[in-house]
């Protein structure tokens, strides 16, 4: 046999079966530019843009789908190939209308990085797309025509999410990524499409140009309010490791910022566990509709309106984390801090660009006021500190503001799927046994409903009730469990296959690797807290009881869902 | 081996939808092949400008070619046979066919209005098929391995399986059928002996004209361009000839027409191939055309393109500029002012 060994810039590197040469050459740190290839999609090879000179081979070779083979010698920077690469990569500059000055994407966008590292020019070619359209989807997600590179990755990353919404139009040069026409198909505004993009083309529609504007407004008091899952992702934008736990860097970055105060959202999503696990036990005893579906991913209350509205009925009225968090900010907050809530305006940081869509739902609004006036994502929010110089990695921590900094372990794991599910078992679990619930490990931690496979399913004993759970991880698996629902008493359901902490509002990239990274260190935040139970976060229960006192028991902690016909 | 393959094998029968590949041993991957299910494909997409020889074939010896089909289908244990068809072709030819085709297993498959030049290419005719976007895969695999649905499917040009009949029964005389078009008096397509020159082609046909002319071989988009002095060579490809006469032709209007018809026919899926045809056109229409970028688009087409199609974009226009407007200093007049 022999020997696996190729020969890259006349140096000799090992291969492993099946590996492309863009493997071998990455694990070796040897750069060669790529924009269509992600790992988690089918290879495209269509940017044209990693070509390599294979001797012996004809014309250039792509390095993301040409496998290693042995005694290859191999060129990546050879003046053919770099001519080539060059040419290409002009004329894709000439795809994309230039928009840096309001680009969130401007600090790390690879056009720029290669135009300046293969000393090119973007305008070698005229700009040929400056008359596409920008197609928006509801208030949250949108595809700049004039941007896009053609990769195609956005339509495969919405097929996978078997929504299937983006479509390939026309052909050659004329050929266009659009909404699809077929009326029975709705954008979820789950973002997948947004973390795929290499050139944000499809984006989230941005909200920092109106939270800048708030920090210059004297008579509002501006809170920010961030998602569990943010503190293990957003590290990643400032050269930090894959999933590192940056809570308290984050509370400072956004402090400098300019945010008056900074809360976590993992203390409201205690509360919005107590109230979820009391609706399940009540179901239960009631005889309600079952099974009890989880709501708190606004990807999937947008699809069971737009597709399975008969299902409305199954979701758990309790409304989501951020929209309990800016309810009890506007409540009871403001009545604490003897502030008028029209005062107060709630940015919150989100790994997700629906909940863009779900803080502007009418039917949220409390006394005429929306919970939360504006939603980020945590690429925004990197970006925001970015412009601001702001750099997280290396900036003083600091803790949330109190009461709603202290939060439980159970509030922390909503980000990854699996976690709202474990969330309430453990507060369902309190309630119905009592404190001894907390006793032993076994009993806290529900390891059948962790991990990244599509669907998770078990059944668990509580109070001597026995519950079927199933646990849908990615809404591309939902088809699979509607036909079979009579099988389950509680169903959770993540549109972004891993949870929150693969949300359509992450930071770029997010692959399956670096999502295992983000979820493991969720459990290890979990395992690091005081209490690990939302039923024993004394400071969400106190809350739930003085809404209940206040009578804004069911404006605050729930909501309604309407079958959508547009 | 087979009887078949045996004869298939000492004509040395090679492919007629251009790329001339021996057509014995597209057979033998495919009979070799282990699969549950295998599919035999006739190709009669015929796309090019030029190339008419397929329809000639359906139009004249239906026969034949059906009963070339049946023989691969048996030779390979195949499922099923499609016969790919140009829309011209499917509404000239659909009703003769079926009767020639009786109560065997061929479906005839209509190319689908969007499928254009590219959907004669192998992965875009087996992507029409299966109803998916019209336009090369990723090869390897190559269909022999994986083809239609996933399974071997042996792919033939129309005038291959014309040719296998006729090898069944001896009756194969190593001819060949040509497509003569262009600035000729007697257009249309002829057999003849397949190893005669150009010359003699044109010669035979009585199209050899009497004004200063070049042609255009293999197709009348991604031929090769020769000068008169050029013709002492075998036709070969798809075996098209067209003839142009040089003063009727201007090479700014005649290389606009070829990149046109490359940048329309682009199916968009590789920046070089999308973008290149694409600038290419701008170029060759602006008043004042940039030599330098002109020929590096040329030079990278078929260095970094997906397919054939843009690696092909340069056969025409160099062959063009180095066999006929060489000894002209302005090119033709196209980049004038350098």
């Amino acid at each position: 046999m022999k020997e696996k060994i190729i020969k890259i810039n006349n140096k000799n590197y090992e291969f492993k079966e099946g590996e492309t040469i863009l493997s071998v050459a990455r694990r070796n740190g040897i750069e060669i530019p790529t924009l269509c290839e992600h790992p988690d999609l089918s290879v495209k090879e269509n940017c044209r843009v990693c070509v390599v000179e294979v001797s012996g081979e004809l014309g250039l070779s792509t390095a993301c789908s040409t496998k290693a083979k042995p005694g290859m010698d191999i060129k990546t920077n050879s003046e053919r190939v770099e001519k080539s690469r060059g040419l290409n990569l002009e004329m894709i500059f000439a795809e994309h209308i230039e928009k840096c000055a309001d680009c969130i994407w401007r600090f790390e966008c690879k056009l720029l990085k290669y135009a300046k590292d293969y000393n090119l020019l973007i305008n070698t070619f005229e700009d040929r797309k400056g008359k596409r359209p920008t197609y928006k989807f509801k208030n949250a997600v949108e595809l700049d025509s004039s941007q896009c590179i053609d990769c195609r990755n956005c339509v495969e990353a919405c097929q996978l999410q078997g929504i299937d919404y983006l479509e390939i139009e026309g052909k050659g040069h004329k050929q266009e990524i659009v909404p699809t026409k077929d009326q029975r198909k709705h954008c979820i505004l789950c973002g997948q499409c947004t973390l795929v993009c290499p050139v944000s083309a499809a984006q989230e529609q941005a909200n920092w140009p109106e939270v800048e504007k708030l920090f210059k407004n004297d008579k509002k008091i501006v809170i920010a309010q961030f998602a569990p899952s943010v503190r293990v992702s957003i590290g990643e934008d400032f050269g930090l490791n894959h999933g590192e736990i940056v809570t308290e860097k984050l509370v400072s970055s956004l402090r400098e910022l300019g945010f008056d105060y900074v809360f976590d959202v993992s203390f409201a999503a205690d509360i919005t566990t107590i109230v979820e696990a009391n609706e399940l036990i009540e179901r239960i005893k009631n005889k309600g509709t079952m099974p009890m579906m989880t709501s708190c991913c606004p990807g999937w209350v947008n699809y069971v309106e737009y597709y399975n509205p008969e299902l409305i009925p199954n979701l758990t009225s309790s409304r989501s984390p951020q929209i309990h968090g800016g309810g009890v900010i506007k409540t009871f907050w403001a009545e604490k801090m003897n502030v008028d809530p029209k005062n107060i305006a709630v940015v919150s940081i989100m790994p997700c660009t629906a909940k863009k869509y779900e803080a502007s739902r009418e039917e949220m609004a409390i006394k005429n006021q929306l919970p939360v006036d504006y939603v980020l994502t945590t690429r925004e929010l990197s970006f925001m500190l970015k412009k601001n110089n702001i750099d997280l990695a290396t900036i003083k921590e600091s803790k949330a503001d109190n009461p709603l900094g202290e939060y439980s372990g159970a509030g922390v794991i909503f980000g990854g799927s699996g976690g709202v599910m474990e969330s309430a078992l453990r507060t369902a679990q309190f309630i119905l046994e009592g404190p001894k619930a907390q006793l032993t490990k076994k009993k806290l931690e529900f390891h059948d409903v962790r991990g990244l496979e599509d669907f998770k399913e078990t059944s668990v004993s509580i109070a001597g009730v026995d519950l079927r759970i199933g646990v849908v991880n990615g809404i591309g698996n939902i088809k699979n469990i509607i036909p079979r629902l009579g099988d389950f008493d509680y169903i959770e359901v993540m549109t972004c296959p891993g949870g929150c902490i693969a949300g359509g509002g992450q930071p770029i990239p997010t692959t399956k690797e670096i999502v295992k990274k983000r979820i493991a260190s969720l459990y290890t935040d979990d395992t690091k807290q005081k209490i690990r139970i939302s039923a024993q976060n004394k400071g969400a229960m106190e809350i739930v009881q003085w809404l209940e006192k206040k009578n804004l028991t069911k404006k605050v902690l729930h909501t309604k869902y309407f079958k959508n016909l547009d | 081996m087979s009887e078949l393959l045996n004869k298939i094998k000492e004509t040395q029968l090679t492919g007629k939808g251009g790329a001339s590949f021996p057509v014995f041993k597209k057979w033998q991957i495919v009979k070799d092949a282990k699969a549950k299910k295998k599919y035999v494909i006739c190709n009669a997409s015929e796309g090019e400008p030029g190339v008419e020889k397929d329809g000639y074939i359906l139009e004249h010896f239906p026969e034949r070619v059906i009963n070339g089909i049946k023989l691969a289908i048996k030779e390979v244990d195949a499922e099923k046979a499609y016969i790919f068809l140009n829309r011209k072709y499917f509404k000239k030819y659909n009703k003769r066919l079926l009767v020639h085709i009786a109560n065997s297993n061929i479906e005839l498959f209509e190319k689908p209005h969007t499928g254009g030049y590219i959907a004669g290419e192998e992965s875009s005719l087996i992507n029409a098929i299966e109803g998916s976007r019209i336009e090369p895969s990723k090869k390897p695999p190559f269909p022999g391995e994986k083809g239609l649905w996933g399974f071997p499917t042996l792919i033939n040009n129309v005038e291959t399986f014309y040719d296998i009949s006729l090898v069944s029964t001896d009756e194969y005389k190593n001819t060949r059928f040509y497509t003569l078009s262009g600035d000729c008096p007697w257009p249309g397509v002829y057999e003849l002996s397949e190893d005669m020159t150009i010359g003699d082609v044109i010669y035979e046909t009585k199209n050899f004209p009497k004004f200063d002319f070049f042609v255009q071989v293999g197709g009348g988009a991604s031929g090769e361009v020769l000068n008169s002095k050029n013709l002492d060579r075998e036709v070969g490809g798809s075996g098209s000839i067209t003839i142009y006469s040089i003063k009727k032709h201007r090479p700014k209007e005649l290389m606009k027409q070829w990149i046109k018809f490359f940048m329309d026919e682009s199916c968009g899926q590789c920046a070089p191939c999308r973008e290149g045809t694409y600038r290419l056109y701008e170029i060759i229409k602006s008043k004042n055309p940039n030599r330098h970028m002109f020929f590096s688009i040329l030079e990278d087409l078929p260095e970094s393109s997906f397919c054939a199609l843009g690696r092909s974009v340069p056969v025409p226009l160099l062959s063009y500029f180095n066999n006929v407007l060489k000894n002209d200093p302005n090119f033709g007049l196209i980049f004038q002012d350098e």
